[in-house]
């Protein structure tokens, strides 16, 4: 049924241990190595968001064995202040390079997105394998900071200057640890930068015949999205973190300015600009809200088309729409400095583009409604996790257009209203388009499926969990309680600290149900029943045209051909209820007879 | 939901097929019509794009060290005038000579590929070396910036002595870095064309990166001589 023909193999399959599953250039392999990356960080992100928790709810509970993290940060098993934000900064760090970014991006996209192109690898495969190791390396460098002096930086994961940029006299973490972060971060960097350069190339370059730019699935088209994001965003962001190490090592003063007293003592720098590291983050940030969010997005709409057997409204828009939302991110770099004394001018300026974004998110949440609108759905765990998506991506997104104004942003933008924006919006939205790729694309990935009850029972879970942890965020916000707090002593905060222990109950049970799915994932790994087929779900892109797993080269000794847009499905006088993009079957339109 | 087959783009024999509709990546081998089809070469072949792609991450990065340095020129009253080394116009001559020899061997290599192929001529000289010229200017470049930064060391102004110089070492060592990658480059060019298994497009993407840091220089000049 499938048209193929014979072709040469870019490179030979290794033969050796070490250059087949350590230091491979298979696309595949470092798919799965970025996976386990990703799972790695966000067991560590996780536990310290559980520490932090239960240090919230119950500030003076001694939890056993967590003098062994930091005898100093966490004596008798007690947070001590600056601990906390210590592990709030790790938590943030973490969660959003090595798991947000590494997962939906560097992990899926490296596995699928040349099956999905019909190429038999990225075009610089070993820059691939540099890619990964360099992340590698960038999040040992990370982790290292808790063991190194008086451990990690306490200064967020945006690290604000001057507070970052003054060495150890600014606190704990403060020296090696933001020295250690910013390398970290730099290093971090040149992994994208590597793996965009790939991504982007294979999906200009490495098409196979008939593959149009607009008969790649969506999924593709999000990562390539994403590619030119990481691109240009991560190109600026490793600068920033040079000059910030600059600022540490050399005594440059980029950052710093003049007179500044810190602890009794004047630093001995001069006229830095503190808002220039701003700038320099901003550009990167608010992109890289898009670049962790743009790959959920069309891997949820690669799912759902697959379960509701139909495209979706509108192939092209959705896809013009997540280009809008990638050029537009860096024009409200600025949103997030309404607060830092800009003139109010600027901040207008910067509030616009940020209302004018909401316009193409608006627009691909409607089709995905319209499209979900009437359809039968297959209700499995892949498809609930991407409705879970829809939802979680929704009541996020909603709370962006309150804080997209500067006059109500000012009110809010240190509180826990913004944290359960982003956490809504970026955070949870983009994990659930984590679990979405995973269960719908683990067969491909091992040959094997995944347990579907524990996967039902992980989603709901997770979906109630995540709104009984988030949503009181917004509340906590609006009645004014202030982020980065590591305890609640005011007297307009006492009350809200039961608030507080249901949210730490809430992140408890929803972190086991994430054990539920590690343990799905590993037993299924090893002992889960195998494919029925090599298309199980019965989708019609690319990778489920060839064998489970995928060999070496993707598709054998034959390469696909193109004949189809990436989503036939419920074609009229069809075989079967749907065509694969490989199929040369012919079914024509009624409208053309006409 | 009815649908429209659209066949895949036929392979012309003079023209490569656009692409826009995918031409199969590096492989040499097209399905055409149940035939294998022998196309001549690719358009464009991956290091090709790549390369682009590649420089418009470097740009990306120059253009936020160009923006930090005039936020910050801004920001505060410590901003010095600093004389630039006389050595850096000497070598930017250098460096603009190395991109007119690249050029010249560019051209040569791919008149002496093409004497290759075709086997009714006889192959030119190997031209291998005006790349080595090449390699020579930009080991001198480096050497020239090396003066340059040990000059002013000498003369008591390190990194953190005024923004001014810290924008300057960051500025000339960020391009150097980048510079020394050119020059693996062209070792690797070198490397492959003795062992005539040098591609067109290898070459073509060296050449272009080495001009782009040649274009670069020039611009870090002129703002670093503008600004500081």
């Amino acid at each position: 049924m499938h048209d193929m023909s014979t072709h040469a193999a870019t490179h030979g399959a290794p033969m050796s241990f070490i250059r087949k599953h350590v230091f491979s250039i298979d696309h595949k392999v470092i798919g799965k190595q970025y996976y386990a990356l990703a799972l790695l960080a966000a067991l560590v992100g996780m536990g310290l968001s559980w520490i932090m928790r239960i240090h919230l709810g119950w500030g003076s509970f001694a939890i056993p064995g967590l003098h062994l993290l930091s005898s100093t940060g966490a004596p008798g098993n007690v947070l001590t202040p600056e601990y906390y934000l210590q592990l709030m900064t790790m938590h943030g760090t973490i969660m959003v390079f090595f798991v947000l970014t590494t997962a939906p991006f560097a992990a899926f996209g490296n596995f699928f997105l040349p099956i999905q192109t019909g190429a038999e690898d990225m075009p610089f495969p070993h820059f691939n394998m540099m890619s990964f190791w360099v992340t590698f390396v960038g999040f040992l460098v990370l982790v290292a900071s808790f063991f190194v002096g008086d451990g990690p930086t306490l200064g967020g994961w945006t690290q604000y200057a001057p507070l970052s940029a003054i060495g150890a006299v600014g606190g704990p973490g403060e020296g090696w640890g933001v020295v250690l972060w910013a390398t970290s971060i730099a290093i971090f960097c040149i992994g994208q930068l590597l793996g965009s350069l790939n991504f982007i190339t294979t999906t200009l370059d490495m098409r196979c015949k008939g593959m149009s730019l607009m008969r790649l699935p969506l999924s593709a088209w999000a990562w390539f999205i994403t590619s030119v994001m990481g691109l240009t965003a991560f190109a600026v962001l490793m600068p920033a973190c040079i000059l910030l190490i600059l600022d540490h090592v050399a005594g440059t003063s980029f950052f710093v300015a003049s007179n500044l007293v810190i602890n009794d003592q004047v630093l001995p720098h001069s006229g830095g600009s503190t808002l220039l590291w701003q700038h320099l983050f901003w550009f990167f940030g608010h992109p890289e809200v898009y670049i962790a969010i743009v790959p959920g997005m069309g891997i949820v709409s690669h799912v759902l088309i697959t379960n509701m057997r139909k495209p979706m409204l509108s192939h092209r828009v959705l896809i013009y729409s997540m280009g809008a939302l990638a050029a537009l991110s860096y024009m409200v770099y600025g949103h997030h400095m309404f607060v830092s004394g800009m003139n109010p001018q600027s901040a207008l300026a910067f509030s616009f583009p940020t209302l004018v974004i909401t316009i193409p998110s608006t627009i691909v949440v409607l089709i995905w409604l319209g499209s979900l609108y009437g359809s039968k759905l297959r209700i499995n765990s892949a498809s609930l996790f991407a409705l879970g998506f829809i939802s979680m991506f929704i009541s996020g997104g909603v709370s962006g257009f309150f804080l997209a104004q500067p006059s109500i942003d000012i009110m809010l933008h240190a509180t826990y209203f913004v944290v359960g924006h982003f956490h809504l919006v970026m955070g949870v939205a983009a994990m659930f388009g984590i679990f979405a790729g995973t269960y719908f694309w683990f067969p491909k990935m091992t040959g094997r499926m995944m347990n579907e009850t524990l996967g039902r029972v992980h989603f709901w879970l997770s979906f109630v969990g995540a709104y009984c942890i988030f949503m009181p965020f917004h509340y906590l916000g609006i009645a004014g309680n202030v982020r980065r707090y590591q305890a609640f002593t005011d007297d307009y905060l006492i009350p809200l600290i039961p608030v507080h222990k249901f949210i730490t109950v809430a992140a408890l049970v929803t972190g086991f149900a994430q054990l539920i799915f590690l343990y799905n994932l590993i037993h299924s790994r090893f002992m889960g029943a195998h494919a029925p087929n090599d298309n199980p779900w019965e989708g019609t892109s690319l990778e489920w045209s060839t064998a489970t797993p995928p060999p070496h080269n993707n598709f054998g000794d034959k390469m696909p051909v193109v004949y189809h847009d990436p989503y036939q499905y419920n074609v009229e006088g069809a075989s079967t209820d749907y065509i694969m993009q490989t199929s040369p079957e012919k079914v024509h339109s009624p409208d053309e007879e006409k | 939901m009815a649908t429209t087959v659209h066949e895949p783009p036929k392979i012309e024999l003079d023209r490569l097929p656009s692409q826009g509709s995918g031409n199969g990546g590096s492989r040499n081998l097209f399905p055409a019509d149940g035939d294998l089809r022998r196309v001549k070469d690719h358009a464009p072949p991956p290091a090709s794009t790549g390369i682009w792609v590649g420089l418009a991450g470097i740009t990306m990065t120059f253009a936020a060290f160009t923006s930090a340095l005039i936020v910050r020129q801004g920001s505060a009253r410590d901003w010095q005038h600093i004389s630039l080394p006389s050595i850096l116009y000497l070598n930017t001559l250098v460096i603009i000579a190395s991109s007119v020899t690249l050029e010249v061997s560019r051209r040569r290599i791919a008149a002496f590929m093409g004497g290759l192929k075709d086997k009714t001529k006889t192959p030119g000289e190997n031209p291998a070396r005006w790349l080595y010229i090449t390699l020579a200017l930009g080991l001198l470049f480096v050497a020239g910036q090396t003066f340059a930064w040990m000059q002013l060391r000498s003369q008591g102004f390190k990194l953190a002595t005024n923004i001014s110089y810290s924008f300057f070492y960051v500025l000339t060592v960020a391009h150097a870095l980048h510079l020394l990658g050119g020059l693996g480059g062209l070792i690797r060019v070198i490397g492959k064309l003795n062992h005539a298994v040098l591609k067109r497009s290898t070459l073509d993407a060296t050449s272009r990166y080495w001009h782009f840091m040649g274009v670069l220089w020039v611009y870090l000049l002129v703002l670093l001589w503008m600004k500081l």
